[in-house]
């Protein structure tokens, strides 16, 4: 049997989680799991005026945990984001799912979470502590509190890359994604669906390290796969990801920025 | 079990239900409400045979949370047609074979009304991503792509264009 | 509308040009309610009061149940009923037993072992669907692991876990006899002997589920006069109900079964599991319950068209003509029969394709693994068969240096040619289809091949022909458990040659439950295993044995030896002195009658089955 608790704001409702509860945002993946029956939790909190949408200022950006897929295609701030929010789901799903609940999501899903690691985001939690994502993303498992928003750096124009596989189009859940965004000097290239949570691919990094030459590009597509470990599913097994990394990759270096 | 009271509009009428907590709204619309069209195919957000419009947007009534659309808007296909004349897209249905066992057919409906209410003019493109959502069985979708670019057509006073592809 | 095009050029004097809804756009009679959404759906039918069953299912592919504890679940709040395979009346079932075909095989709830991955070992009956899903989580069942099998051709192997003991060689018994379905049409191996080429390959297709947008399920609910109304979206409606009176145990009169609407079927809707469920279900709650299964179940437990894996040899001589063709094939029943035996015996009648070749030999497995069981979907039996037959035949072309299209007009059976089930093919059309997919993909064919037709040059005296058929009983069943046969195909040794001309042969197999169905030689227009000679020519070899008296066949020309002692002919004539012959294929059991007769039933006909141990619940007849 399920509870459900509602909350006024993101602090009441982060003071009512504990065990056996779980925050509902835009409930596609927790209703889901109250759907079949989840054991794991008995008790649903949720907040009525969680942050949603998009803030600019100087420092950068901030994208509060409750907007939705479809808040970020409206929003011109985040253009950049626009091919990550358009493939994810259909139309409906991209009206309910929101920022937040992509940082948790399982595979084959996720994808924006990709694109958030790529683009160095830092995960701003109720109470104001921020992590980088990278970390958040080693203990999302077992974290205590609730995301409030995430933080990141306006991407230079014509850096950040994004592509997902899926079998399906227009709408499928992913194969793998890979997102980069490709500073001179601090290059990011991250692979979702490529391991338990989307990770960095550190050797191809270091390869791009010096720019985008060809030589560059087919070095980092040798060794792309260098620490990810992919696992078979139904949509494909782990030999058949590791051995379409690299054309992937490829693929997306040479297709340019999405923005 | 204690129940939660919630009010909304559903399609013209005011609807006042109590829902079990954690129920999603498609079982509430369904056995609360009474409104059968919205149906449940897969309980995980997949199928979009549940596709209900919430204030206006496509919503998969299978994962919202029933209690959440207190004071909001929901339209089902129940609401589609205005008294005894066909919405066009339902006659473009009929007409265009766009429905075989007709289980995807009301999600698929409210899928393309939202579309339409806001693109009136939408290319095939655009007609194919709006019910990216909405799986269908049976008919290999071009019969419902043609449908929607139909009733579009129709609603814009224009002669529908054919097979466009 | 439609971008269906219709070649009336084609066959325009076979047919009155009078159609008068075909061709033309109709409205679909139900699609008014589809687009209002007012199709009532089995789960449109509401009941105050509605209790949900949920099932508990198994975590393993193969084990054992040592035992089970409910009583957490039945003390779960909103719970009715916890029930296990102890409440199911008669717990054992072949779908495919309403007409009389296979064992029982396989229980409605597991009792003591599980054979597939998320078969159900208990069901709850609680308030809401959440309640009973929570009630489900406290089932306790203690497993003792076995070893699995999920590859045919490992569950047939000597050392092969056995998974069901009513199958106990992981095949099904075919006629009481063989542990596969053969297919003798003259003689492969003397066919691969002369061929130029020999093309040999395997095809695999892997299970597929049906996936309808509405998964299965059905409503029972008590109703007036001691009876039980379902709503049910099967696809067999029949069945459904005979299926559920035979596992409750209950007259078919006290079930009202409504169906006739279903979101989506596909062939996955046809199996009984949900209506006997849901109506037990109402029976010991003596309320609605609806029994249905969610998008995972229909996914995990609801059956699949089954695997099956194709080996296919060719004899083929450099101008392309096929003149043998060898199937080796393998269906993957998963862990109970249901309809897959039936499957094999319809693709058996398929082979080998629309082609008239003159020898054609199959053996064909139906093999029990721990997978989920395999159903019904689309063509089931044909499918992967035909995939295999068309991969080949574009091997075959490339092997002879052939346009693959004039390969399969050249090949293509035309009307009148004999099949090698031993019936004639008649409004053929192979040919004209591959000339308009031809014209249509702008593939050049010779004007040779475009001037064939399925109407001309078949049937001549060789084609229409049952040629000398090669048999042999390989194959039997236990003997491949027991290691005494290796190889799965046909076997190169054949030990029998049957006449030319004999258009079936008896078995003694599954006994006919009603005298009417017996197949009468006579009134079909076949004659069983009793072959005139003037019916076909004679094999243009030479006649090598001693002249048979009066109605026996010319002996074959490369006879084997006779059993030790027989002095009967290589093929007996029919035979009514001979009593209860050892060999089935060879006597049958029907008498040829000395000259036809009228037929007249030696009993009425009347409904119902009163054969000894025969299921009473196959019509509207039932014993008490």
């Amino acid at each position: 049997m399920v509870e459900v608790q509602t909350c006024q704001t993101m602090a009441e409702a982060a003071a009512s989680l504990g065990e056996g509860a779980r925050y509902l945002g835009g409930g596609t993946i927790v209703m889901r799991q109250v759907n079949y029956g989840d054991q794991s939790f008995h008790r649903i909190v949720r907040a009525l005026q969680p942050e949603r949408g998009v803030r600019g200022d100087v420092q950068g950006l901030r994208i509060g945990a409750g907007t939705t897929m479809a808040d970020l295609l409206a929003s011109s701030e985040v253009r950049f984001l626009h091919p990550v929010a358009r493939q994810i789901g259909g139309p409906a799903i991209r009206n309910m799912a929101t920022l937040g609940g992509n940082l948790f999501a399982q595979n084959p899903y996720g994808d924006l979470a990709v694109a958030l690691l790529a683009l160095d985001a830092q995960v701003v939690m109720s109470g104001g502590q921020a992590q980088p994502m990278e970390r958040f993303l080693a203990e999302r498992g077992h974290l205590r509190g609730l995301v409030e928003a995430v933080s990141l750096p306006r991407p230079q124009p014509g850096t950040f890359y994004f592509r997902k596989v899926s079998r399906v189009k227009p709408k499928g859940v992913s194969v793998m994604s890979l997102a980069g965004c490709l500073r001179s000097g601090d290059p990011r290239v991250v692979f979702g669906n490529m391991g338990p949570a989307p990770t960095r691919a550190r050797a191809a990094e270091r390869a791009l390290a010096g720019g985008l030459s060809e030589a560059a590009i087919s070095a980092a597509c040798s060794v792309c796969t260098e620490g990810l470990a992919p696992a078979d599913d139904a949509l494909a097994s782990a030999w058949y990801r590791r051995e379409v990394a690299a054309v992937h990759l490829r693929r997306m270096l040479d297709s340019g920025a999405s923005d | 079990m204690a129940k939660t009271p919630v009010t909304f509009t559903l399609n013209d009428a005011e609807a006042a239900l109590f829902v079990d907590p954690g129920a999603a709204l498609v079982d509430v619309l369904r056995r609360g409400a009474g409104d059968l069209t919205p149906k449940q195919g897969c309980a995980q957000g997949t199928c979009g045979a549940c596709t209900v419009l919430i204030d206006g947007v496509p919503h998969l009534s299978c994962l919202t949370l029933a209690e959440t659309v207190q004071g909001r808007h929901v339209e089902t296909t129940s609401g589609l047609a205005g008294g005894p004349d066909l919405h066009p897209l339902q006659k473009a249905f009929i007409e265009g074979f766009a429905a075989q066992c007709g289980f995807c057919t009301s999600g698929m409906l409210m899928a393309a009304k939202s579309l339409l209410d806001q693109t009136p003019d939408p290319t095939r493109d655009q007609v194919i991503e709006a019910i990216s959502g909405n799986l269908c069985r049976c008919t290999g979708y071009e019969p419902i792509v043609d449908a929607i670019l139909t009733a579009a057509a129709e609603m814009q006073g224009r002669p529908a264009q054919q097979g466009v592809r | 509308m439609s971008s269906v095009e219709f070649r009336k050029d084609l066959f325009a004097d076979e047919r009155g040009d009078t159609l008068k809804e075909i061709g033309k756009p109709t409205i679909r009679q139900d699609i008014l309610g589809h687009v209002t959404g007012r199709t009532p759906y089995y789960d449109d039918h509401l009941f105050d009061g509605l209790l949900h069953m949920r099932a508990v299912r198994a975590p393993h592919h193969h084990a054992e149940i040592r035992s089970m504890d409910t009583s957490a679940a039945e003390t779960m709040p909103g719970v009715r009923k916890v029930l296990t395979a102890r409440d199911v009346p008669h717990n054992l079932n072949t779908l495919l037993s309403l007409i009389n075909f296979g064992r029982d095989d396989e229980p409605l709830c597991a009792a003591t072992k599980v054979r597939y991955l998320g078969e159900t070992v208990a069901w709850v009956i609680a308030d809401t669907e959440r309640q009973a899903r929570d009630a489900v989580a406290k089932v306790r069942v203690d497993y003792t692991v076995l070893p699995h099998v999920l590859d045919v051709e490992e569950a047939i192997a000597p050392g092969a876990p056995v998974i069901n003991d009513v199958y106990p060689n992981n095949t099904f018994d075919y006629h009481e006899k063989y542990d596969h379905q053969k297919l003798r049409f003259g003689d492969v191996n003397a066919g691969f002997a002369r061929a130029d080429h020999i093309v040999e390959a395997e095809y695999q297709m892997s299970p597929i589920e049906q996936a309808p947008i509405e998964t299965c399920g059905a409503i029972a609910a008590p109703e007036t006069n001691d009876r039980y109304v379902c709503h049910t979206n099967t696809q067999a409606l029949f069945f459904s109900l005979g299926t559920t009176a035979k596992l409750l145990n209950v007259a078919s009169s006290r079930l009202h079964f409504i169906g006739g609407t279903a979101g989506g079927g596909f062939g996955g809707k046809v199996d009984s599991i949900v209506e006997p469920t849901a109506v037990l279900g109402a029976m010991v709650t003596g309320k609605p319950v609806k029994f249905a299964w969610d998008r995972y179940e229909e996914m995990q437990v609801g059956a699949p068209r089954g695997g099956e894996r194709w080996r296919i040899k060719d004899g083929v001589m450099n101008d392309g003509r096929i003149i043998a063709r060898e199937f080796t094939g393998f269906f993957d029943s998963g862990a109970y029969m249901r309809l897959s035996p039936y499957a094999i015996v319809k693709a058996t009648g398929h082979l080998p394709g629309p082609y008239s070749i003159p020898n054609v030999a199959s053996n064909v497995y139906c093999c029990i693994t721990n997978r989920t069981p395999a159903t019904a979907m689309r063509g089931f039996g044909i499918t992967a068969a035909d995939f295999a037959i068309e991969c080949h035949m574009d091997r075959v072309a490339e092997a002879v240096g052939m346009n693959p299209i004039e390969l399969r007009i050249l090949n293509a059976y035309r009307d009148g040619d004999m099949k090698a089930h031993r019936r004639a093919a008649k409004n053929t059309a192979l040919i004209e289809c591959c000339q308009v997919a031809a014209g249509k993909a702008a593939w050049p064919i010779s004007a040779e091949a475009a001037a064939q037709s399925s109407r001309a040059g078949g049937g001549t005296p060789e084609r229409a022909a049952i040629p000398e058929t090669a048999v042999d009983e390989e194959g039997r069943i236990g003997e491949r458990r027991q290691g005494r046969v290796a190889h799965t195909a046909p076997s190169p040794q054949p030990t029998r040659r049957v006449a030319a001309g004999i258009h079936g042969e008896t078995h003694k197999g599954a006994p006919v439950q009603n005298p009417d169905m017996q197949i009468d030689a006579e009134r079909i227009g076949h004659r069983m295993g009793s072959p005139t000679p003037a019916a076909t020519p004679a094999p243009a070899a030479p006649v090598a044995a001693p002249a048979r008296p009066t109605a026996a066949p010319p002996a074959p020309p490369i006879a084997t030896p006779p059993a030790p002692g027989a002095s009967t002919p290589t093929v007996p004539a029919a035979n009514p002195a001979q009593p209860a012959a050892p060999d089935p294929q060879a006597a049958p059991p029907v008498p040829a009658p000395e000259k036809p007769a009228a037929y007249a039933p030696a009993e009425k006909f009347s409904r119902g089955i009163r054969r000894p141990g025969s299921s009473p619940f196959t019509s509207g007849f039932r014993k008490r």
